[in-house]
């Protein structure tokens, strides 16, 4: 029985994405972010968009085409340090940012893509960033609960996908990439190479291809994906 | 040996804190540069929020490889690779024998406050809450004052808290503290600096031992 070919051409799969969806972005930094699926989102227009990824990347490049294109409501993130314009929209309150400690933002996506509704940790317990979460007791211990994070759409960079949409990442450009194509109702992926089925060994799969919807296979690499210059 | 300057001299200090064994995570900043001190044959396994146990040198440019600061670093003998829920799993579930983190402030509690100055900075806490939340032990590195002088260490902090109570060992360019349960107590003090001047410097309670402090 062959495995389905989820080959797809780059503006069709954007183009699945409305107003007002939310999308992860995989990628910490420049490695495992998505930039020609970005690209192409931005091409594509889709407005009043929640965007959720680790880091707002930094000025001029990934997450910040969407910010200076007017795309995003809504910024769910671990950091936006080092994207100047990121900092100055949210100060001039023109874009919502809602931090979450990065293994938190991380295990929330993990648990959604599992399947569950949330979990329950110490993490922030006595400060402020616990405050209006919910305190759950477990063991005597205080906790809150956090919910699980879905999102209507998964766009991802892979080193590697076959066509039914195994991947393989590279190096440090898995981080949270896996987690968000199974916590996504839709992903669509970009692939450094799309090689045929069998080629990447079952033991070599980082995230299996029943969580993936669409494969594209990028030409070549722009610029953007290469070592940033400081 | 060519003479250290007071920020050498803290970093060569800290570094030595870091033993044969131990999983370590270095925060972004002067945390990193501790590295520089720290026997390239000592068998340590760093690791980076972004995924990696077993952190190299800054070398060759790799664009799929950067630590949690972004500098490109290169793989070793035993590095492995991973998401961020394994890697913050590393972190939570207490595999983290010692961090490196900077500060704004730090009480004699052990509170820390490393993330947000309300109104003026806000970049997000990254992985830092978790760090310091889970970490076996956690060391923060910082210069003794503010640049206008203010202490940073205080009684209580007044900014956001990163943190409660988390805060075992403090390394500055002037002393060495732990926190404890009597209080903050005065451990090493930075050559050719008095614990006057350290008092004078310190804007939380400090416990001074009767013998005389060790220099670094």
């Amino acid at each position: 029985m062959p495995m389905l070919d989820k080959s797809c051409g780059m503006a069709e799969a954007i183009a699945r994405i409305p107003d007002g969806a939310s999308v992860m972005l995989g990628g910490f930094g420049v490695p495992g972010t998505p930039f020609c699926l970005i690209q192409e989102l931005v091409r594509h227009g889709a407005r009043d968009l929640t965007i959720i990824k680790n880091d707002s990347n930094e000025a001029g490049m990934g997450v910040d085409w969407l910010l200076q294109s007017g795309q995003v409501a809504k910024l769910i993130t671990s950091h936006i340090g080092l994207n100047a314009n990121a900092v100055r929209m949210m100060n001039a309150g023109a874009l919502e940012v809602e931090f979450v400690a990065q293994g938190i933002l991380a295990e929330r996506i993990r648990s959604a893509g599992a399947g569950v509704m949330g979990f329950v940790t110490d993490i922030g317990v006595g400060t402020e960033l616990a405050e209006g979460k919910q305190v759950v007791t477990v063991d005597g211990q205080t906790g809150v609960f956090e919910p699980s994070l879905r999102a209507d759409f998964a766009l991802l960079h892979a080193a590697r996908a076959d066509s039914f949409g195994n991947l393989g990442f590279a190096a440090a450009a898995r981080n949270f990439s896996p987690l968000m194509g199974m916590a996504a109702r839709h992903t669509i992926v970009e692939a450094e190479e799309v090689v045929p089925l069998g080629a990447i060994h079952p033991e070599d799969v980082h995230l299996p291809g029943p969580f993936v919807d669409d494969v594209i296979a990028l030409p070549e690499l722009p610029e953007v994906y290469g070592v940033v210059e400081r | 040996m060519v003479s250290l300057n007071a920020k050498e001299r803290m970093l060569r200090r800290a570094a030595a804190d870091i033993e044969a064994g131990m999983t370590v995570n270095l925060g972004i900043g002067l945390p990193t540069q501790v590295l520089r001190y720290v026997p390239a044959d000592l068998p340590v396994c760093l690791h980076s929020e972004n995924g990696i146990a077993g952190v190299g040198p800054v070398g060759k440019p790799d664009r799929n490889l950067i630590d949690a600061g972004g500098a490109y670093v290169s793989p070793i003998a035993g590095t492995s690779y991973f998401d961020s829920a394994v890697s913050f799993a590393i972190v939570r579930s207490g595999r983290l024998d010692l961090t490196m983190l900077g500060a704004f402030e730090v009480a004699g509690n052990g509170d820390l406050a490393n993330w947000m100055i309300p109104g003026k900075f806000t970049p997000g806490a990254g992985g830092a809450i978790e760090l310091a939340q889970k970490t076996r032990k956690v060391a923060v590195l910082t210069t003794h004052t503010d640049k206008k002088g203010n202490p940073k260490i205080l009684e209580a902090c007044t900014l956001p808290l990163t943190a409660r109570a988390c805060v075992h060992r403090i390394f500055t360019d002037m002393a060495v503290c732990d926190v404890t349960p009597e209080g903050l107590v005065l451990r090493e003090a930075a050559e050719g600096v008095s614990v006057a001047e350290i008092r004078e410097a310190t804007g939380a309670r400090l416990i001074v031992p009767d013998a005389p402090l060790p220099v670094f």
